[in-house]
């Protein structure tokens, strides 16, 4: 595992470097060869892939930078344990596993306890109610009752080409 | 959402237009790239999907579990690039199919065999079918109070042509005994934490399931390899069960005189509550049972939720239902938040567990704003809610009907 790591660290260096190395060039492309139908959209495309050209050039300044309150490299609400919860948790799995999820701190509890018994996560000590209660804090479950409305801001409303 | 997606077809043509550059070729699409080639991202963690869209949603890259939006599912079998992904482990690497084998033992194993996949093709009829795959958790992103683990939408299904040889051909070749009772499969992926001797699932079926002439041992999706991600070279292919009982980088089977009881077929996984239990109870684990049947669910595949048309207008809608049972007798569709509902037209299936198309033509009666809502009814009578169906600790089964967003204007 730890050979493992160590080859795809290497890679990631290598892959990196490459990435940046093209950025202007890839603006470049962008802009000429996205000629594609429907592209009414291609300026808002274009303006979050800039976007993210930018997040991604601040986390390669600064691996550990905070924005509004986020860690921007892994999308981690941020406060005291922050670097605990990154430690303990994306060693083994994506810190999308955490963001996507929502539950009370007996909840979280008892997804600790999964992991202990099956996923072969060491005993946290003393941290553990420190991630406890970062977890519960930041991803707690929202009332929402037996069926939410379709969610109005994520829907890209379009004309249909009908006959 | 469509930010995460931007941002990965950003990293990727980033890569590729940088590949072209340093290798003097045009690199088409990353299905081309290394199978085990990282490529960093915001998180560090961000890879290419060998063989799978842009298009698709993430919602993990560690391990990898991917799922379309529903109006990438409009096509009659679902194409290898739109079909959802649910990994628990890191797929093998270096994969050598002629190499690659399959061994049946187990305790209710009358012989212990292993076949190349050039014996199973030589040994026992190749069969076809169309047969849909859907993750046991597809849905659980509604659930409340929430459940824990991916957050499947609505596209953690899929239909595809598989071919194969018949699981039970190949049982009755090593010989089954008659005290068994279930089959259990172990893959060549690899568990999270590296350590080598946990599998990172190992589930199976009852022996009665398994000997379903459409359970399949697969080499092929829609006449092509398996895709990477979805158990090249060999896998099994169970129809009407959820897809976790579908084994992928299938490298043995165990013919078991128990339940089997391997990685995610004990305690609270790939389980629901025996009898019903209030949102938020807390259930023992022997109050657990295990998930056999999938219920009757259709989506509304085109056109993609948000369309907007003129009043003078008809809206063509069209879209997939399946069962478990044999067959979808009846879609039906509302435009008025259920109070009332219109048949729509149903095509047939090739076979048992295919998903079948319905289509209808709607007419609006003024400007505003609508949603259309979708249910199926099988042959053996059961429909999908309007809301949730029962609560479940896991966040399982979830056939709630499908909803997508319209508009009407002048």
């Amino acid at each position: 595992m730890i050979n493992l790591e160590n080859k795809n660290g290497g890679l990631r260096q290598h892959w990196l470097f490459i990435v940046f190395g093209f950025v202007p060039l890839f603006l470049l492309c962008t802009g000429s060869c996205n000629n594609t139908p429907a592209n009414n959209k291609s300026e808002k495309i274009l303006s979050e892939a800039e976007l993210e050209e930018q997040r991604l050039a601040k986390v390669q300044e600064n691996w550990d930078l905070i924005e509004d309150g986020l860690h921007i490299r892994t999308g981690l609400k941020d406060d005291e344990h922050l670097q605990l919860v990154i430690g303990a948790c994306t060693s083994c799995h994506s810190a999308k596993l955490i963001t996507q999820n929502r539950a009370t701190r007996e909840g979280w509890k008892q997804m600790f306890l999964w992991m202990y018994e099956t996923q072969g996560l060491p005993d946290l000590g003393i941290h553990e109610p420190k991630i406890l209660d970062y977890l519960a804090e930041h991803y707690a479950p929202e009332e929402e009752g037996r069926r939410k409305n379709l969610d109005m801001a994520a829907v890209e409303w379009y004309m249909l080409e009908v006959e | 959402m469509a930010k995460k997606n931007n941002r990965r077809r950003f990293i990727k043509n980033g890569v590729l237009a940088s590949l072209a550059v340093t290798s003097g070729v045009k690199v088409v699409y990353g299905a081309n790239l290394p199978e085990d080639l990282d490529i960093i991202g915001l998180d560090g963690n961000d890879a290419v999907y060998p063989g799978k869209s842009d298009l698709m949603t993430v919602l993990n890259d560690r391990p990898i579990n991917m799922e379309a939006p529903a109006h990438l599912l409009n096509d009659a079998l679902t194409p290898s690039e739109y079909f959802f992904v649910r990994n628990n482990g890191l797929p093998p690497t270096d994969v050598n199919i002629d190499q690659w084998t399959l061994t049946i033992e187990g305790e209710s194993a009358q012989s212990k065999k292993t076949y190349t996949i050039k014996e199973l093709k030589a040994k026992f009829e190749t069969v076809n079918y169309n047969l849909t795959l859907e993750c046991g958790g597809n849905g659980r992103s509604e659930f409340n109070p929430p459940a824990k683990g991916n957050q499947w939408s609505t596209g953690a299904v899929g239909c595809a042509k598989w071919t194969g040889v018949r699981l039970k051909d190949v049982l009755a070749d090593v010989g089954v005994k008659s005290h068994a009772v279930y089959i259990g499969y172990y893959g060549a992926d690899t568990h999270l934490s590296g350590a080598a001797d946990k599998e990172p699932i190992s589930r199976g079926v009852p022996i009665k399931k398994a000997m379903e002439a459409e359970s399949l041992i697969a080499w092929s999706m829609n006449d092509k390899d398996l895709p990477v991600l979805n158990g090249y070279p060999l896998r099994l292919v169970i129809g009407g069960y959820p897809a976790s009982c579908s084994g992928k980088w299938l490298e043995r089977i165990v013919i078991r005189n128990q339940v089997h009881d391997g990685q995610k077929m004990t305690g609270s996984s790939y389980r629901v509550p025996c009898k019903p239990v209030a949102p938020g109870a807390k259930v023992e684990e022997k109050d657990m049972c295990i998930i056999e049947d999938m219920p009757v669910k259709s989506l509304i595949t085109a056109p993609k939720t948000g369309a907007t048309i003129r009043k003078s207008q008809r809206l063509p809608i069209s879209g997939k239902a399946w069962t478990s049972a044999q067959s979808i007798v009846k879609v039906e569709y509302s435009i008025d938040f259920g109070m009332t509902w219109q048949s729509c037209k149903i095509g047939g299936s090739d076979n048992r567990y295919a998903w079948q198309k319905f289509d209808a033509s709607i007419v609006f009666p003024e400007e505003g704003y609508y949603e259309v809502w979708a249910r199926a009814t099988d042959n053996e009578g059961r429909t999908q809610p309007v809301i949730l169906p029962g609560w479940n600790p896991k966040g399982y089964l979830n056939n709630a009907c499908h909803r997508i967003a319209v508009r009407i204007i002048a």
